[in-house]
């Protein structure tokens, strides 16, 4: 029978995604800075605590680099909790215990022990937060081996991949941009999972292959149907999972439109853009590549708080179909 | 300081401290710079409503005497730490209404000149080395400032303001034993509100006052009633004056209230209505230093009118020129990242 789907919100589909895996697995709780009676700061984890009462949802004092380590430790040794970071941006703040700690944990070990974490971060800038509350950090993460790092870009894949995640026997790090929580879409009941490290076409097109992640997919997905009525026929690929990148899927785009253009919020030197190209440029898809490889990425420069300064830092929709036109006219 | 005279000062020989100290100019300047934080907050608050700024803000009302308190024995030349509860430090510390309007409408002519906003709002000239957007960002940078201090014999006292909640972050304990230990003149105010965001201290603390921590580190803790005003100032003098002679640092728990909530997409669900009403109508600190200064001869009706409007003429005019200052150009966007070299 097939689970009834209704629209729900990303928010609501995380909050749906950790109730279920609570359902399932005793071992499955909350960890984090004014999720109880709060609900988060962004309001993810809801009323959860007055379902699942304190005890598994479980505000921590403001003690980032205590509390990722804590749950590193009870991951460690049966447990499997859910971190929620207030903002991504305090995610510096616990570095030592992801990095140091949880990435390399088994490897160190000799492969006896595992760390079943997942670790939430809502990301990114649009919310007039300024630089301290706005940063995209994500490759910072996925430059760990150890670690596997997910950008959901729908509410269906962020409960879908939130549920991979908590099966899964490694730490995972999810990126949520701030900005989809409110997104709505459609949600199957019950349990279901996405697969980490495998990317989604989101739409096909032949002209150009626009590699996004994250908020930037529906950034591009927007581009790609202004450009339709130009004739440019934009191939939209959702990355999902920065680390372990899907490379086929990308190769197999490029190998078919022939053009990349690389979309993310993120700073754009030294990133996912960087990567994404870079690995192109390794594989049998450079041959056929008829213009250079154009990557859309944050300025560089910290997010600022004035509106109109926040909004020309990251890339926006008229950014993409500029520069998309450009490289399928041959501008570039 | 100018203070009061001999003659003045043997007949309030009875009062609390401030008034044996300071001037009857003073302490009305004192109340005009408490209602200038508080009808500052409320303007910024009514801006934010009518979406005339962008963002989150985080409002220190009901925590006025605590800030005016300890900034009261600071120089122009000592420096603060401060908060993401920033305001009412900065406007204590000295600075002008209207260009932290100007920084929360995002001009030019802001503190920040529009690029940090509430939540980095600074005062460098002034002293204020600038609010936090990390809890717990701005201890350690205290006692850097402090080091400064010492190794350029400057004779500069650093107050690193931070609430209850920051107490739990590794950067308060690494930072407290660094002051103890090189003897650094830096005064560290917690300004215990009861919660960090909706967390009681109870729930997040594992002492009762975090003056107790003062212990660990072997520094004098403190605690006052961060809503009397006279205690506030009290406390900050010795502090100060431990500081300048080389004494080292002091822990003073400020224990105070904020009428508002956490920021602005706060529900209020984990306290009680009752509660923030006992606040707001029985420990004002407004309210307080106000029918004191009144009781003891400072200040009469007409006074205290005068003040009120003053203010209330400030704040206006300090939104209008806000409103009228230039916005940044976006392709100064990647200004200030890095500093600009000939
Ligand atoms: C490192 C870090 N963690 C979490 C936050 C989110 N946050 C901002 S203010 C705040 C509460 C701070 O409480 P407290 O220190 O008591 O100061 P108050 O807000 O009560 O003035 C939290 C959790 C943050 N800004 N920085
Ligand atoms: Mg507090």
């Amino acid at each position: 029978m097939d689970a009834m789907v209704r629209e729900l919100s990303y928010a609501q589909a995380i909050q749906e995604a950790m109730a279920i895996a609570m359902d399932m697995d005793e071992r499955v709780f909350l960890m984090g800075e004014d999720i109880g009676v709060y609900g988060g700061a962004f309001q993810v984890t809801g009323d959860l605590v007055e379902r699942y009462g304190a005890e598994r949802v479980i505000d921590t004092p403001i003690s980032e680099l205590g509390g990722a380590g804590v749950a590193v430790g009870a991951a460690l040794t049966g447990m499997r909790p859910i971190f929620e970071f207030q903002f991504s941006d305090f995610a510096t703040l616990a570095m030592e215990q992801i990095v140091n700690q949880a990435a390399k944990m088994r490897f160190m070990l000799g492969g006896e022990v595992s760390v079943p974490v997942v670790m939430r971060f809502p990301a990114g800038s649009g919310t007039g937060a300024a630089a301290q509350h706005s940063q995209s950090l994500e490759a910072w993460l996925g430059h760990v081996p150890g670690l596997k790092v997910i950008q959901p870009a729908t509410p269906y894949d962020a409960k879908g991949m939130l549920l991979a995640a908590v099966a899964d026997p490694d730490p995972v790090m999810i990126f949520e941009h701030k900005l989809l929580y409110k997104m709505k879409g459609p949600v199957p009941e019950g349990y279901y999972t996405v697969p980490i490290g495998k990317a989604d076409i989101r739409r096909e097109g032949r002209d150009l292959t626009i590699v996004a992640t994250s908020i930037m997919v529906q950034k591009a997905l927007d581009a790609a149907a202004a450009l339709e009525s130009e004739g440019i026929e934009v191939e939209v690929v959702d990355l999902r999972t920065i680390r372990p990148m899907d490379k086929q899927t990308v190769i197999d785009s490029v190998k078919k439109t022939s053009r990349l253009l690389c979309v993310y919020e993120a700073v754009k030197t030294l990133g996912i853009g960087a990567e994404v190209s870079a690995m192109i440029a390794e594989s049998e898809a450079f041959d056929y590549l008829d213009a250079p490889i154009v990557r859309l990425g944050g300025a560089e420069t910290p997010i600022p708080y004035n509106p109109e300064l926040e909004k020309a830092v990251v890339p926006q929709v008229p950014d993409i179909i500029a520069a998309a036109r450009d490289l399928v006219k041959g501008v570039r | 300081m100018a203070g009061a005279s001999k003659a003045v000062t043997d007949s309030r020989a009875n009062l609390p401290f401030v008034y044996r100290q300071y001037s009857a100019e003073q302490l009305t300047e004192v109340l005009h710079k408490m209602y200038l934080i508080r009808r500052f907050e409320e303007g910024a608050e009514e801006c934010y409503t009518r979406g005339l700024i962008h963002g989150t803000m985080h409002l220190s009302i009901g925590q006025e005497a605590s800030a005016m308190g300890i900034c009261m024995p600071l120089t122009e030349d000592d420096q603060i730490t401060s908060t993401h509860r920033g305001h009412g430090h900065c406007i204590a510390k000295g600075a002008e209404v209207k260009r932290m309007f100007a920084e929360f409408f995002g001009k030019t002519t802001g503190y920040c000149k529009g690029r940090g906003g509430s939540m980095h709002i600074a005062d460098v000239g002034k002293g204020n080395l600038g609010a936090n957007g990390i809890v717990g960002g701005g201890i350690p940078i205290a006692v850097g400032a402090a080091l400064s201090s010492k190794m350029m014999k400057t004779g500069k006292v650093v107050v690193s303001f931070f609430g209850d909640g920051a107490n739990n972050e590794g950067a308060f304990h690494e930072a407290l034993n660094m002051a103890a230990i090189w003897k650094l003149p830096v005064i560290f105010v917690c300004e215990n509100n009861g919660y960090g965001m909706s967390t009681s201290t109870a729930r997040s603390t594992g002492v009762k006052n975090i003056a107790e921590r003062a212990a660990a580190y072997s520094m004098p803790g403190v605690i006052v009633n961060g809503n009397i005003f006279s205690e506030v100032a009290e406390a900050s003098h010795q502090a100060v004056a431990r500081a300048r002679a080389g004494e080292g640092p002091t822990l003073i728990e400020s224990k105070t209230y904020r009428h508002r909530g956490h920021s602005k997409s706060d529900r209020n669900r984990y306290r009680t209505k009752e509660e923030i009403e006992d606040w707001m109508s029985n420990r004002d600190p407004i309210t307080l230093f106000e029918s004191e200064l009144r009781e003891f001869g400072f200040i009469d009706d007409k006074g205290i009118e005068a003040i009120r409007d003053a203010v209330a003429q400030e704040i206006a005019d300090g939104i209008e020129f806000a409103k009228a200052s230039p916005a940044p150009d976006v392709r100064d966007a990647g200004n200030y990242v890095y500093t600009e070299q000939a």
